[in-house]
């Protein structure tokens, strides 16, 4: 089976994010992380690949950088990468990055692809459905549970109830929500080997997209803050102040 | 007088409480159409009209899963009839017809927007980023129909409409190998006070050391009648059930009092919570992201303040 999996390298979450003052777009410094709701599907996909002796590819859209992301998902164990890079595609909304992931996925060819429920810089949350939509595919959303055979795909998709079982036929896109399986740490050959794993790079002119898009963000502003109020530190007798403001606020 | 539609899931055989609070917004916009996803029922009819519904198009998708024959009937009818705007709700099911719809009209999707107005025309919305300590607003250029997701609680749900509205039935195109069929629906217990509705929350994080710990949060929500909840952290490690994850891919809450035992505070969560009347946080970390936004903030351990706070409520 044909396994690609949608990864996107992100900034450091554990820094501050930055717009671009005239832009409002992201600032993507040169060393940018995988994105680590992504390592859950480069799992699953592998899983999936290992028990049908797959393979898996990276599709990945975004400046390439230092590449330090894309290596980190190789290492996990990936075959390959193709990364879209195009100053032209700084900003990118969900729909455009939906058409050149899909030109590229297409281009590779796929049995089943795999994307993370949201990013998190971006967490539109829509990609994997417009990617399905774009690739003629069903979109199985929300899944915690997956498993493949015999040209078909089972999921446990998530719901405000409980969750469902979907079945569809491959192929098909599937959307994973972190923890629907436990991501591998890279081993230290797993590391060596990611570094001759072959990568391409695309442009959109390779791809044939346009570029073109409709959305842009005309201003940012501070929310109104909600002020902090008071800090007390316990010294066994904190628990009363929380009573007193209970009672305060009627809920007692 | 713009035209708005609206896309409302059922939820328990009525309309959704999110498809009700994006309802009675988008009254204030312009005429109101509703593309109803659920059994047919008079009930939830009158329902959507008192909210402001003039026209419904109904859709049962029965055991489909719903996302590509009801976009692909979307499509036909908002090429038909072009309004201006479509609200769908940031929840699972919205989410998948509006990305693929937004896919096949080749029309941009803005997410999670808490905001959308008409200013001069065009459609400016509201997007709470960096955990809501700013906004941007966002608006798409062209002037075909704008498709707009909404985040849940971000109106208030009233009715107020007086029109009956009439309905229509969609016809469901065949997708082919697009398709997917539910095979089986599992229904989790829910009881006592759920978090969407409760007035107290009482959530717990990693803070909590254990899973077994996860009971001072139990404990504790009983003599305040409160739902209980609890951050991705904990829900992906399966100390609780996804059901009671607050935060951007849990559940949006806005009770009179939230109180966060071991929660750090990160973006992620704040935006799910951040705009509760009253925060109380418990962490023993005095530098924890989740005391800029607490009301009452308590630098000590969950496992002295909260027995003693349970022991003081229960003894009242
Ligand atoms: C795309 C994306 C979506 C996400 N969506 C959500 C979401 O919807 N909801 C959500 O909650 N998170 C979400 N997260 C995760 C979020 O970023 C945080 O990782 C998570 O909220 C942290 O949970 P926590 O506060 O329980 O754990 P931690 O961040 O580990 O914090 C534990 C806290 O407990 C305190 N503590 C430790 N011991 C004690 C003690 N004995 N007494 C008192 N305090 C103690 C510590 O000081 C610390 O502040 C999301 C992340 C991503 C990337
Ligand atoms: N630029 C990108 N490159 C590759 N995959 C992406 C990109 N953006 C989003 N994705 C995939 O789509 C999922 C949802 O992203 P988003 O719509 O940004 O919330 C992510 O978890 C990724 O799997």
């Amino acid at each position: 089976m044909q396994v690609v999996v949608c990864v996107k390298q992100i900034p450091d979450p554990a820094g501050t994010y930055e717009l671009d003052p005239e832009t409002h777009f992201l600032v993507r410094p040169a060393e940018q992380v995988l994105d680590d709701t992504d390592r859950y599907g480069v799992e699953m996909g592998l899983q999936l690949a290992q028990a049908s002796d797959g393979t898996v590819t990276l599709v990945s859209m975004g400046p390439t950088g230092s590449m330090q992301g894309i290596r980190q998902a190789l290492a996990m164990g990936a075959d390959k990468a193709v990364i879209v890079d195009d100053d032209g595609l700084k900003g990118a909304d969900a729909l455009l990055t939906a058409r050149v992931l899909a030109a590229a996925i297409a281009a590779e060819g796929f049995d089943l692809v795999i994307a993370g429920t949201e990013s998190t810089d971006g967490y539109s949350g829509v990609l994997p459905q417009m990617l399905a939509e774009l690739l003629d595919v069903p979109a199985l959303t929300y899944a915690t549970s997956v498993k493949t055979g015999d040209g078909s795909v089972t999921i446990h998709r998530q719901t405000a109830s409980g969750y469902d079982v979907v079945e569809a036929s491959l192929p098909a896109v599937v959307a994973v929500t972190a923890g629907v399986v436990e991501p591998r740490y890279p081993t230290f050959k797993g590391i060596m080997d990611a570094k001759k794993k072959p990568v391409d790079t695309l442009t959109v002119g390779d791809l044939g997209v346009d570029v073109a898009m409709a959305q842009t963000v005309s201003a940012v502003e501070d929310a109104p803050e909600r002020e902090a109020g008071a800090k007390i530190e316990d010294e066994g007798d904190a628990h009363l102040r929380i009573v007193e403001l209970l009672e305060q606020k009627k809920v007692i | 007088m713009a035209d708005i539609w609206v896309f409302v899931e059922a939820e328990n055989e009525l309309p959704s409480t999110l498809g009700l609070e994006l309802l009675t917004k988008a009254r204030s916009l312009g005429t109101v159409t509703v593309v109803y996803l659920g059994p047919e029922s008079d009930e939830a009819v009158t329902t959507l009209g008192e909210y402001g519904a003039e026209t419904v198009f109904w859709a049962d998708v029965g055991d489909a899963l719903p996302a590509a024959p009801v976009a692909a009937a979307l499509a036909g009818l908002i090429g038909e009839h072009s309004p201006d705007l479509v609200l769908f709700g940031q929840s699972y099911t919205d989410r998948d017809v509006a990305g693929r719809l937004a896919a096949r009209l080749g029309t941009t999707l803005l997410s999670n927007a808490s905001d959308v107005e008409l200013v001069d025309g065009s459609v400016v919305t509201t997007h709470e980023i960096f955990g809501g300590t700013q906004l941007a607003k966002a608006t798409t250029a062209g002037n075909g129909t704008q498709l707009v997701l909404i985040r849940p609680k971000s109106f208030p749900a009233e009715p107020g409409g007086e029109a009956t509205a009439s309905i229509h039935a969609i016809d469901l195109p065949d997708v082919g190998g697009a398709g997917a069929v539910i095979t089986e629906r599992h229904v989790e217990e829910r009881e006592g006070p759920q978090l969407g509705e409760a007035a107290v929350i009482v959530s717990g994080g990693r803070g909590l050391g254990s899973p077994e710990a996860y009971e001072l949060i139990e404990r504790l929500a009983k003599p305040l009648r409160a739902a209980t909840g609890a951050t991705r952290a904990i829900v992906d490690a399966g100390w609780v059930p996804y059901a009671k994850q607050v935060g951007q891919t849990g559940k949006t809450v806005k009770p009179d009092v939230y109180i966060a035992a071991g929660v750090s505070g990160a973006m992620q969560h704040l935006v799910g919570m951040k705009d509760s009347k009253t925060i109380i946080a418990i962490n023993k970390d005095a530098d924890a992201p989740i005391f800029g936004i607490a009301d009452l903030g308590v630098v000590g351990d969950v496992h002295s303040v909260l027995p003693k706070l349970i022991e003081a409520l229960e003894s009242r």
